[in-house]
């Protein structure tokens, strides 16, 4: 027998439930007065530097129907590819942007929408720059451990083609189901929970 | 690791341990039909953290209303409180290698005593409570601690087979240092027989990583003749030192 290594086990994780919103978003489950605002809705002020863009999202589930009961969390990087964390080495991110959003899906449609801007570019493990993304978190009922996904923009081809995560996915095929195509300023991002054109989910 | 106090020293910015997804719940639990098409079947895309995921916001205590760790009253009327079991929640947020981890927000919401939520499409025929709301928030102080009060939720009866209760249990939010670290989980309560009879409790097969959700009943820290003490400490993915920081640059 060797000695221990006394690392404890990471809490196991369980569903949101149906009735995530009271706790993440209660404003928007009508719980009025507890918080003044939902955190995360807002993630764009006057100030912020970038280009204004709007991500609609949906979750689908196997049967091709929108989940109305899910929440999607994003983290970005700012206009110029810095991430607004202690952990960022790499200089002062806009003061004006956490990077951080959070939405519930509508309860009649299915979607949701991030008002945000465009992130800039942030660099792999090994120095070479990914393509610009949106880093995705999905919960909801029936989804036992929280989904991580990325959404990558489909008006970036030259940076898309030399991602290293894009890469990284063995069947090409594949590779679509990351990136939202682009109308106007807007973008839309279908995540797909099973099917032929499920989501690559990440283990990260 | 470094004795500082944790705002002494430099932030870590290592990746995250890997996760032990035979802790975890698998996505696919056919005994908690609603998994059924909502599980991602391929297999998951492995990479090891970049600065994406082991990045994430900072949630400082100025955000925080005065009210926002006390369910008891944060959405009754002045001078009333919710009705039920009065407990109070305490616990540590650490990550794998035992580290207590600071500045952790926790977000809980819960059904009222008689098993029912505040939410327009709950409709178990338990009353609402005019005061009790069924939301709270708190941030984890220097040592990962933190501690919130509430009354003690009861169980419910829920669509999936003929006669599935779950048993009573706070939601938590728990948001780390990392993107990567996110983690929503439930507490149960020490001593609950719905526990072992629950679906969704039973999509984790390992009874240890159950146990590890179930809050000890603490009398020590009990309140006498005001509120019990439930003790339920949160484990976060620990993360790996980088060359960077083992250095102790600007020291």
């Amino acid at each position: 027998m060797a000695q221990t290594l006394d690392r404890l086990k990471e809490s196991p994780s369980q569903t949101a439930g149906p009735y995530v919103h009271i706790g993440l978003m209660p404003n928007f489950a009508d719980i009025r007065g507890v918080y003044p605002a939902d955190l995360g809705t807002t993630m764009v002020g006057e100030r912020t530097k970038g280009e204004r863009i709007t991500v609609t999202m949906r979750v689908i589930d196997g049967a091709g129907t929108p989940l109305k009961d899910a929440l999607i969390e994003i983290w970005q990087a700012d206009a110029a590819g810095l991430y607004n964390s202690p952990a960022e080495r790499r200089g002062a991110a806009d003061p004006h942007f956490t990077g951080w959003g959070r939405q519930a899906t509508d309860m009649v449609t299915g979607a949701c929408q991030f008002e945000t801007i465009k992130p800039g570019r942030v660099p792999f493990t090994d120095g070479r720059m990914m393509a610009p993304h949106l880093t995705v978190w999905i919960v909801a009922r029936g989804i036992n451990i929280g989904l991580h996904t990325r959404m990558y923009f489909g008006d970036e081809e030259a940076a898309n083609a030399e991602d290293p995560i894009l890469a990284r996915i063995e069947h090409k095929v594949r590779v679509p189901t990351l990136i939202a195509p682009r109308s106007g300023n807007s973008y839309s991002f279908d995540i797909q929970l099973q099917g032929e054109t499920e989501t690559v989910f990440f283990d990260i | 690791m470094s004795k500082l106090p944790a705002a002494n020293r430099a932030p870590e910015s290592g990746a995250f341990f890997q996760r032990d997804r035979d802790w975890h719940p698998p996505a696919y639990a056919p005994g908690y039909k609603t998994s059924v098409l909502r599980s991602p079947r391929r297999a998951l895309l492995s990479f090891d953290g970049t600065i994406s995921e082991n990045t994430g916001p900072v949630f400082g205590h100025d955000m925080l209303g005065d009210l926002d760790d006390d369910l008891i009253v944060n959405f009754a009327k002045p001078g009333e409180s919710a009705i039920g079991p009065r407990i109070m929640v305490y616990g540590r947020v650490l990550d794998e290698r035992g580290i207590g981890v600071p500045g952790v927000l926790i977000e809980v919401w819960q059904a009222n005593a008689g098993g029912r939520y505040r939410h327009k499409k709950e409709s178990y025929l338990a009353p609402l409570d005019p005061n009790f709301g069924g939301c709270g928030r708190t941030i984890s102080g220097e040592d990962g601690s933190y501690c919130f009060r509430t009354i003690q939720p009861g169980p419910y009866p829920w669509p999936n087979g003929p006669n599935d209760w779950r048993p009573a249990h706070i939601h938590f939010s728990v948001f780390g240092h990392g993107f990567g670290q996110r983690l929503i989980t439930q507490m149960y309560f020490e001593g609950d027989p719905m526990i072992w009879k629950c679906p969704i409790v039973k999509t984790i097969n390992d009874p240890q990583a159950i146990e590890q959700l179930t809050a000890a009943l603490d009398m020590q820290a009990t309140l006498p003749m005001d509120m019990r003490a439930y003790k339920f400490d949160i484990v976060l993915r620990g993360r790996r030192s980088t060359l960077f920081e083992n250095r102790r640059e600007g020291n």
